[in-house]
């Protein structure tokens, strides 16, 4: 047993109502992570600060899934015209888009980390809503704002929940996967790639 | 200058070999302008540190009178924009630049205050001060050198040379109709409003098929 899965084990031990799941990470990074439930995401927290003295959060991140759709592909025997027949057919899975608070958390005393743990929203949009950790870990302050600016994710409980970065008027979240940019484009002298694509659109509307 | 006497080059040189110094009025002012041009002491990223480097002992900017570095916009000639300029930055360059008492003089210094530099496709830096404000004397570089900072400033000095006190092509300055404040860009829901100075910024535009 893995020190995550141990972690994962001591959690629902402790605190059974919380739903945990364990997030494998297939990349060469290898490291699984805890998606835990909004409403015991504080709970879980104070539990591996107080309990497992993870005692330092070093990072907290957002990330921005989009809808999507999971084509696959499966093997189906079908009876056609009395005989068997096998078909691959495509199934679609769709799923909806979804923000993430990513947090790192560190044990300076057992010197063991990071254990990661996830919250998710429901949607995009206006239930865009996590429950901060600030209250446990003061170093997310800074970073959960910054996810409120750059993602749009509120963060219920936060103290201070204002921009950070860009100014208070402005109303977009420029690290969201959709952000569009301001059509503030000029003189390239070698375009490629997006920025071919973004000058072509530009120079169609400087036309008409 | 239409009705300025020029004085002859080699009469000059004649006479100065002979300890008699012959000058113009506006040779005079300018020589004094442009050796003790005021920096307005400001940085907003790395080339800020180059900058403090050129005026630090080893490159020694006081050679060419300009050492005096104020922390005033009121007190100062020349405004070296170093470093990036972000779009929530812009307004308050362009306030300080207006709050300069002619003459004035803008370096865009770096990659970033020329054109947004690396950071050009991105959403909050602003894609060049020359959307707002008039650009004397650009550097290249990401940072500039300080030699490239000093050889910026020598530029600067030849151009203060070339202005005329009088005439019709008389420096921008003593004209009073051109401008020497520039509207201070809002901060928009989605952008700068507006995106920039049309009436200064006209970027060349290419045809593409």
């Amino acid at each position: 047993m893995n020190p995550i899965e141990q972690i994962k084990a001591r959690l629902e031990a402790n605190l059974p109502e919380a739903t945990i799941n364990l997030v494998p990470n297939p990349s060469p990074a290898g490291q699984p992570s805890l998606a835990v439930d909004n409403v015991h995401a504080v709970a879980i927290a104070t539990f591996l600060r107080d309990e497992l003295q993870f005692d330092y959060c070093s990072n907290v991140t957002g990330v921005d899934w989009l809808d999507r759709v999971v084509s696959s592909k499966e093997k189906i025997t079908k009876v056609v015209d009395g005989k068997e027949v096998v078909v691959e057919e495509t199934k679609e899975q769709k799923f909806s888009g979804y923000l993430e608070a990513v947090y790192h958390l560190y044990s300076v005393a057992q010197k063991q980390g990071p254990v990661i743990i996830r919250t998710r929203t429901v949607d995009r949009a206006e239930n865009a809503i996590l429950p901060s950790l600030t209250p446990v870990f003061r170093s997310a302050e800074l970073q959960e704002r910054e996810i409120f600016d750059l993602y749009g994710v509120r963060f219920a409980g936060h103290p201070d929940m204002r921009r950070i970065l860009m100014w208070d008027g402005f109303t977009d979240h420029p690290m969201r996967k959709d952000y569009e940019e301001p059509d503030d484009y000029e003189y390239e002298p070698t375009p490629h790639g997006d920025v071919l694509e973004k000058a072509k659109r530009h120079y169609v509307e400087e036309q008409s | 200058m239409e009705n300025r006497p020029q004085i002859d080059e080699k009469l000059k040189n004649e006479v100065s070999k002979q300890g008699i110094v012959v000058t113009s009025l506006q040779e005079i002012y300018n020589w004094g302008r442009r050796n003790s041009i005021w920096p307005m002491q400001f940085g907003l990223a790395c080339c800020a540190i180059e900058m403090i480097a050129a005026a630090a002992s080893r490159y020694d900017m006081a050679r060419f009178g300009s050492e005096v570095f104020r922390s005033s916009p009121r007190q100062a000639d020349l405004m070296i924009v170093a470093g990036t300029v972000t779009k929530k930055m812009a307004p308050l360059v362009v306030r300080l630049y207006n709050q300069m008492a002619d003459p004035k003089y803008v370096i865009a210094m770096g990659a970033c205050a020329i054109s947004g530099g690396p950071f050009k496709d991105g959403y909050n830096v602003l894609k060049g001060i020359d959307r707002y404000i008039p650009v004397d004397v650009y550097i290249s570089g990401c940072p500039p050198r300080p030699e490239a900072l000093l050889h910026a400033l020598i530029e600067l000095q030849h151009k203060i040379d070339g202005q005329q006190l009088t005439g019709r092509s008389r420096a921008e300055f003593l004209d009073p109709e051109q401008p020497s404040e520039f509207p201070i860009p809002a901060l928009g829901k989605h952008d700068l409003e507006p995106p920039a100075n049309t009436a200064l910024f006209r970027p060349p535009s290419i045809k593409r098929d």
